[in-house]
């Protein structure tokens, strides 16, 4: 178990190096730091000495060095836009992509999961038809193009939910919540909707080709072989042999919540770091361009090492075969 | 023994393998199946219906959009030719230039569509030969792209294409950002969805280098590209086409939600997505038209390529149904 | 003397497809009586393996029966309603399938495995249910069976699988079990261990066996009687002394030609030329005739049926009317 978990975390340090090193190369070499630092009546031995200070003279590796240290401390330097630190800025931006992330995690798994059992349950019955006509309908729509439709019903025809912002928000510690108030909950609902839909109809999908797949094993058949209620073996054998797979691609979705969170947050003017990201592409930011890439790549990479670690729990081919030894025919 | 698969896969096809194509066409369990499904046979006429519109638009748009002459301000924001203040020569209304909106639509379509498809065939010729050459060359090359692609895919194809976009877009002067906006955007989409076809090539690639024929073509001393052209990357086509359909969908709502984030096709000359990052605008100003019918072809459109390439699997791949 | 404990009339087995309806099983009759091994044997794609399904109710669509009875102790169940069929399943007909890597789920313990099927048809206690199964799981031959309650499939040997395979089938004590080619995909070495474990545990119950299989070694070994398939119908019926020492049909001795034996030497094993036809390319009059070597005009043109001869039951025209 621990040498598994070691080897993970060691892959993870991987691919977060990676990542690093990509946004590192954009850091240094797309546009000219100093240049956006500076006026354009900087002189050129003003502009030496800034680079010169800035450690932009050294060799790359020292840099990149610096660049990982400063990283690992939270440290990202200037945003050219806003003239303020990157890491406050995302602080300030965090609670809300998270709140609305989870929340559209969590409704497409409570409500994709269930869905999909019972299409793959029920392949040819009538509801399960309207699921899946339901799904590709989820799948062909982009998501700023459900977050435009639902603002239009609900905002521009019924007026009954608002159309951007987060409402009134409670701030416990350093951390700003909607979920507390009536007017918070009302402006998250139609962002987390359309956040979650996509992946709701994906992870539905997904649960009902698993479930068709397992039901169509030998193990299935033995099962109704020896006369198990059909309760005992789609919610007992079937359900169980599904989650395995499900769970791997469910943390993937999870941490494209994060990133598919640009677009909501765009559609809904949404003030999470997405919607920053987004403004800064526009405007050449690039330190919240690199800072935002290494959390999210953060963020994915502690959602894969839950979701391995879960795999690990539920599948009992994967521990330690100490048993194997002694089990000769 | 002669083995049936090694004959027809060998290099000097007989004729009559080609003339007989259409009558195994018609007999064939696709054929058949694409027929029994009306849904599909819906999705290809949609599909076909929105194509010719997008390469006949400058015969059957009643006007160019893309000339800044002939768009007349005081006609814009007018509502589609059924409302009341309506104007029959605009049939679904104008946008705020002036632009008439079924054109624009014809147009953008035609963008949309350009897009996605050369956006498909780059990350396809991209993804077939890295597949082909990390499954054929195997050893450090294959390792190395094999871990690429890996991290790759554990981001959102999305984030990706933005992310390249957005670094193209600071490298490429301003003057010429406006010319190149499809450019960048076919490379940045292109490069974000090569990793599927690579996996699937390498692994059929795997399968088809250990088969009789291929050794037999080593043997006897054929140069390893020739091998890979001639006998590997024919009998890798079908899945290829398969993801390319599926793919086609996801390229077009890739280009559709950049455009409309602002970082694709400049309103100059709008794709669908930014007709509706257009029209968003005016939503609330009760001016629906503009958003809604770019977003109703948008979305017909990916439903279409989406149901074409959902049949297509099944029909290649029964197991799966 | 009750009847026979199962009864087959008749029975015809057909798939749905888009070219029509294929007959994969027609006119199959034969009964099974107490405590006796019965043995159905035939290439793949003779339809024993869906003759045997049909029994269990198990046949999968489009495959469904299309005519005939399945009896058991008199009482018709191939029509039964899916509940009262599922309760038969396990408690009164057991079934063992081909590969016992693949028949156990991987997710649960061998222990918990157990215990399910037996609490779903007995009324016992947790306890009481365990016990049972730890007795079962050495009975089928698994040392240390108390500890090797708490392990999963993937921790046992092919082998030893099978032998748990073997223990879910019969730990209700079944009164007939179905044995689709149980010992097929296992090591040579190992099949006669598991064939002779399943005669001596059968034996002991006085459980009824189908042994559906394509080897006519085994059939030898274990069987009382057995049937003969070709293209879904049976060409052969009778005892194996009958049926293995003097075939009739001539597609039955071609088989018997291919037993390895010991005793005599071969320069080789006889063959039969040609390969079974498909379900759609079934030929008119007897489906061997192309194959057969000893074929004449009548069996071009008519489909022999079942004829007694001493005992025995024969399809082939050369026990019939020449004409």
């Amino acid at each position: 178990m621990t040498a598994f978990i070691i080897r993970r975390l060691l892959q993870s340090v991987f691919v977060m190096l990676v990542v690093a090193l990509v946004a590192f190369l954009m850091f240094n070499y797309v546009g000219d730091p100093v240049n956006q630092m500076v006026g354009i009546d900087t002189s050129f031995a003003q502009r030496e000495h800034l680079r010169q200070e800035l450690g932009l003279n050294d060799p790359t590796l020292v840099q990149f060095a610096r660049f990982v240290g400063h990283a690992v401390r939270g440290d990202f330097g200037l945003s050219y836009q806003h003239k303020r630190p990157v890491a406050d800025l995302f602080k300030e931006r965090l609670p809300a992509t998270l709140e609305l992330s989870l929340v559209a995690a969590l409704f497409s798994l409570l409500v994709g999961i269930p869905m999909g059992v019972y299409t793959g349950l029920k392949p040819d019955g009538w509801l399960s038809r309207i699921f899946m006509a339901f799904s590709l309908v989820g799948v062909s729509l982009p998501t700023f193009l459900i977050g435009i439709l639902l603002i239009f019903v609900f905002s521009v025809i019924l007026g009954w939910l608002p159309s951007y912002g987060r409402g009134t928000v409670v701030a416990i510690g350093g951390w700003t919540t909607g979920l507390l108030t009536v007017s918070g909950l009302k402006a998250l609902l139609m962002p987390a909707v359309t956040l979650g839909l996509f992946q709701l109809t994906l992870i539905m999908r997904l649960v009902r080709s698993e479930m068709l797949e397992v039901l169509r094993t030998d193990y299935i058949k033995f099962a109704r072989a020896r006369g198990l209620t059909d309760r005992a073996i789609n919610f007992g054998h079937a359900l169980k042999n599904t989650l395995v797979p499900v769970m791997t691609i469910t943390g993937l979705q999870i941490g494209s919540i994060i990133a598919f969170a640009i677009i909501t947050e765009t559609v809904f003017q949404w003030p999470g770091m997405g919607l920053m990201f987004l403004q800064a592409i526009q405007n050449v930011d690039i330190p919240i361009m690199s800072a935002y890439l290494i959390l999210v790549a953060f963020f994915f990479v502690v959602i894969n090492l839950i979701v391995d670690i879960l795999y690990y729990v539920v599948d009992p081919r994967l521990r330690v075969d100490t048993a194997k030894a002694n089990g000769h025919a | 023994m002669p083995r049936p698969d090694t004959e027809t896969a060998a290099p000097a096809a007989p004729a009559r393998h080609t003339t007989n194509f259409l009558h195994r066409l018609a007999d064939s369990d696709i054929f058949y199946s694409f027929r029994h499904s009306p849904v599909t046979v819906a999705a290809a006429i949609v599909t076909l219906l929105i194509i010719f519109g997008a390469v006949a638009a400058p015969w059957i748009a009643p006007q160019n959009p893309f000339d800044m002459a002939s768009l007349d301000l005081l006609d814009a924001h007018t509502p589609p030719s059924w409302e009341a203040d309506g104007n029959p020569k605009y049939l679904l209304g104008t946008d705020d230039q002036g632009r008439d909106l079924l054109s624009a639509i014809l147009y953008g379509s035609r963008i949309s569509l350009m897009v996605g498809f050369f956006s498909v065939l780059f990350s396809m010729a991209v993804g077939v030969s890295l597949g082909v050459v990390s499954g054929y060359v195997g050893g450090f090359v294959d390792a190395l792209i094999m871990r690429i692609a890996e991290i790759q895919i554990s981001f959102p194809a999305i984030l990706i294409a933005l992310l390249i976009d957005g670094v193209l877009r600071t490298l490429i002067p301003e003057a010429k950002s406006e010319q190149l906006a499809d450019t960048v955007l076919i490379f940045s989409i292109g490069i974000s969805g090569w990793v599927q076809y690579a996996r699937t090539v390498r692994s059929s690639t795997l399968v088809e280098r250990g088969r009789e024929y291929v050794q037999a073509a080593r043997v006897i001393g054929i140069h390893p590209l020739m091998i890979m052209v001639r006998h590997i990357l024919p009998n890798v086509m079908g899945p290829v086409l398969v993801i390319g359909t599926i793919h086609l969908a996801v390229a077009i709502i890739t280009e559709a939600t950049l455009s409309f984030l602002g970082v694709g096709i400049p309103p100059t000359q709008p794709s669908l997505g930014t007709l509706i990052r257009i029209g968003n605008d005016y939503l609330f100003s009760g001016e629906w038209w503009i958003t809604i019918f770019p977003s109703i072809a948008l979305a017909s459109l990916v439903l279409a390529v989406n149901l074409l390439g959902d049949w297509m699997r099944d029909a290649l791949n029964p197991k799966l149904r | 003397m009750p009847g026979p404990l199962l009864q087959i009339a008749h029975l015809r087995i057909a798939f749905d497809t888009r070219r029509g309806n294929l007959v994969a099983v027609d006119d199959v009759s034969f009964d099974v009586h107490r405590g006796e091994v019965f043995g159905i044997v035939g290439e793949s794609g003779a339809g024993k393996s869906l003759t045997g399904q049909a029994v269990i109710g198990l046949l999968e669509p489009p495959g469904r029966i299309t005519a005939g009875r399945i009896r058991l102790e008199g009482r018709r169940i191939d029509n039964l309603p899916y509940a009262r069929m599922r309760r038969l399943r396990g408690k009164q007909i057991g079934m063992i399938f081909q590969d016992p890597l693949t028949s156990l789920n991987p997710l649960y313990t061998i222990g918990r495995q157990l215990t399910e099927t037996i609490l779903t048809h007995r009324n016992m206690s947790h306890a009481q249910a365990r016990e049972h199964a730890v007795r079962i799981l050495s009975d089928v031959g698994i040392p240390a069976a108390e500890k090797r309650m708490e392990h999963y499939p993937h921790q046992f040997s092919g082998g030893m699988r099978q032998r748990v395979v073997i223990a879910l089938a019969l730990c209700v004590n079944p009164k007939l079990v179905i044995a689709d080619e149980p010992t097929t995909a296992l090591d040579v070495s190992i099949q006669a261990q598991i064939i002779a474990l399943l005669k001596q545990l059968c034996e002991k119950h006085a459980t009824a066996v189908v042994l559906i299989t394509h080897d006519m070694g085994v059939i030898a070994e274990i069987c009382d009687r057995v049937a003969v398939m070709y293209a879904g119908r049976i060409v052969e019926l009778g005892t194996v002394r009958q049926v293995v020492k003097h075939a009739r049909h001539p597609y039955a001795s071609g088989l018997m030609g291919a037993i390895p034996s010991l005793r005599h030497r071969q320069e080789r094993l006889n063959q039969i030329e040609g390969s079974m036809p498909r379900l759609a390319e079934i030929p008119a009059g007897c489906a061997f005739h192309p194959r057969c070597p000893e074929a004449f005009a009548k069996c071009r043109r008519r489909r022999p049926h079942l004829i007694e001869i001493q005992g025995a039951q024969v399809a082939c025209w050369l026990y019939g009317e020449k004409a």
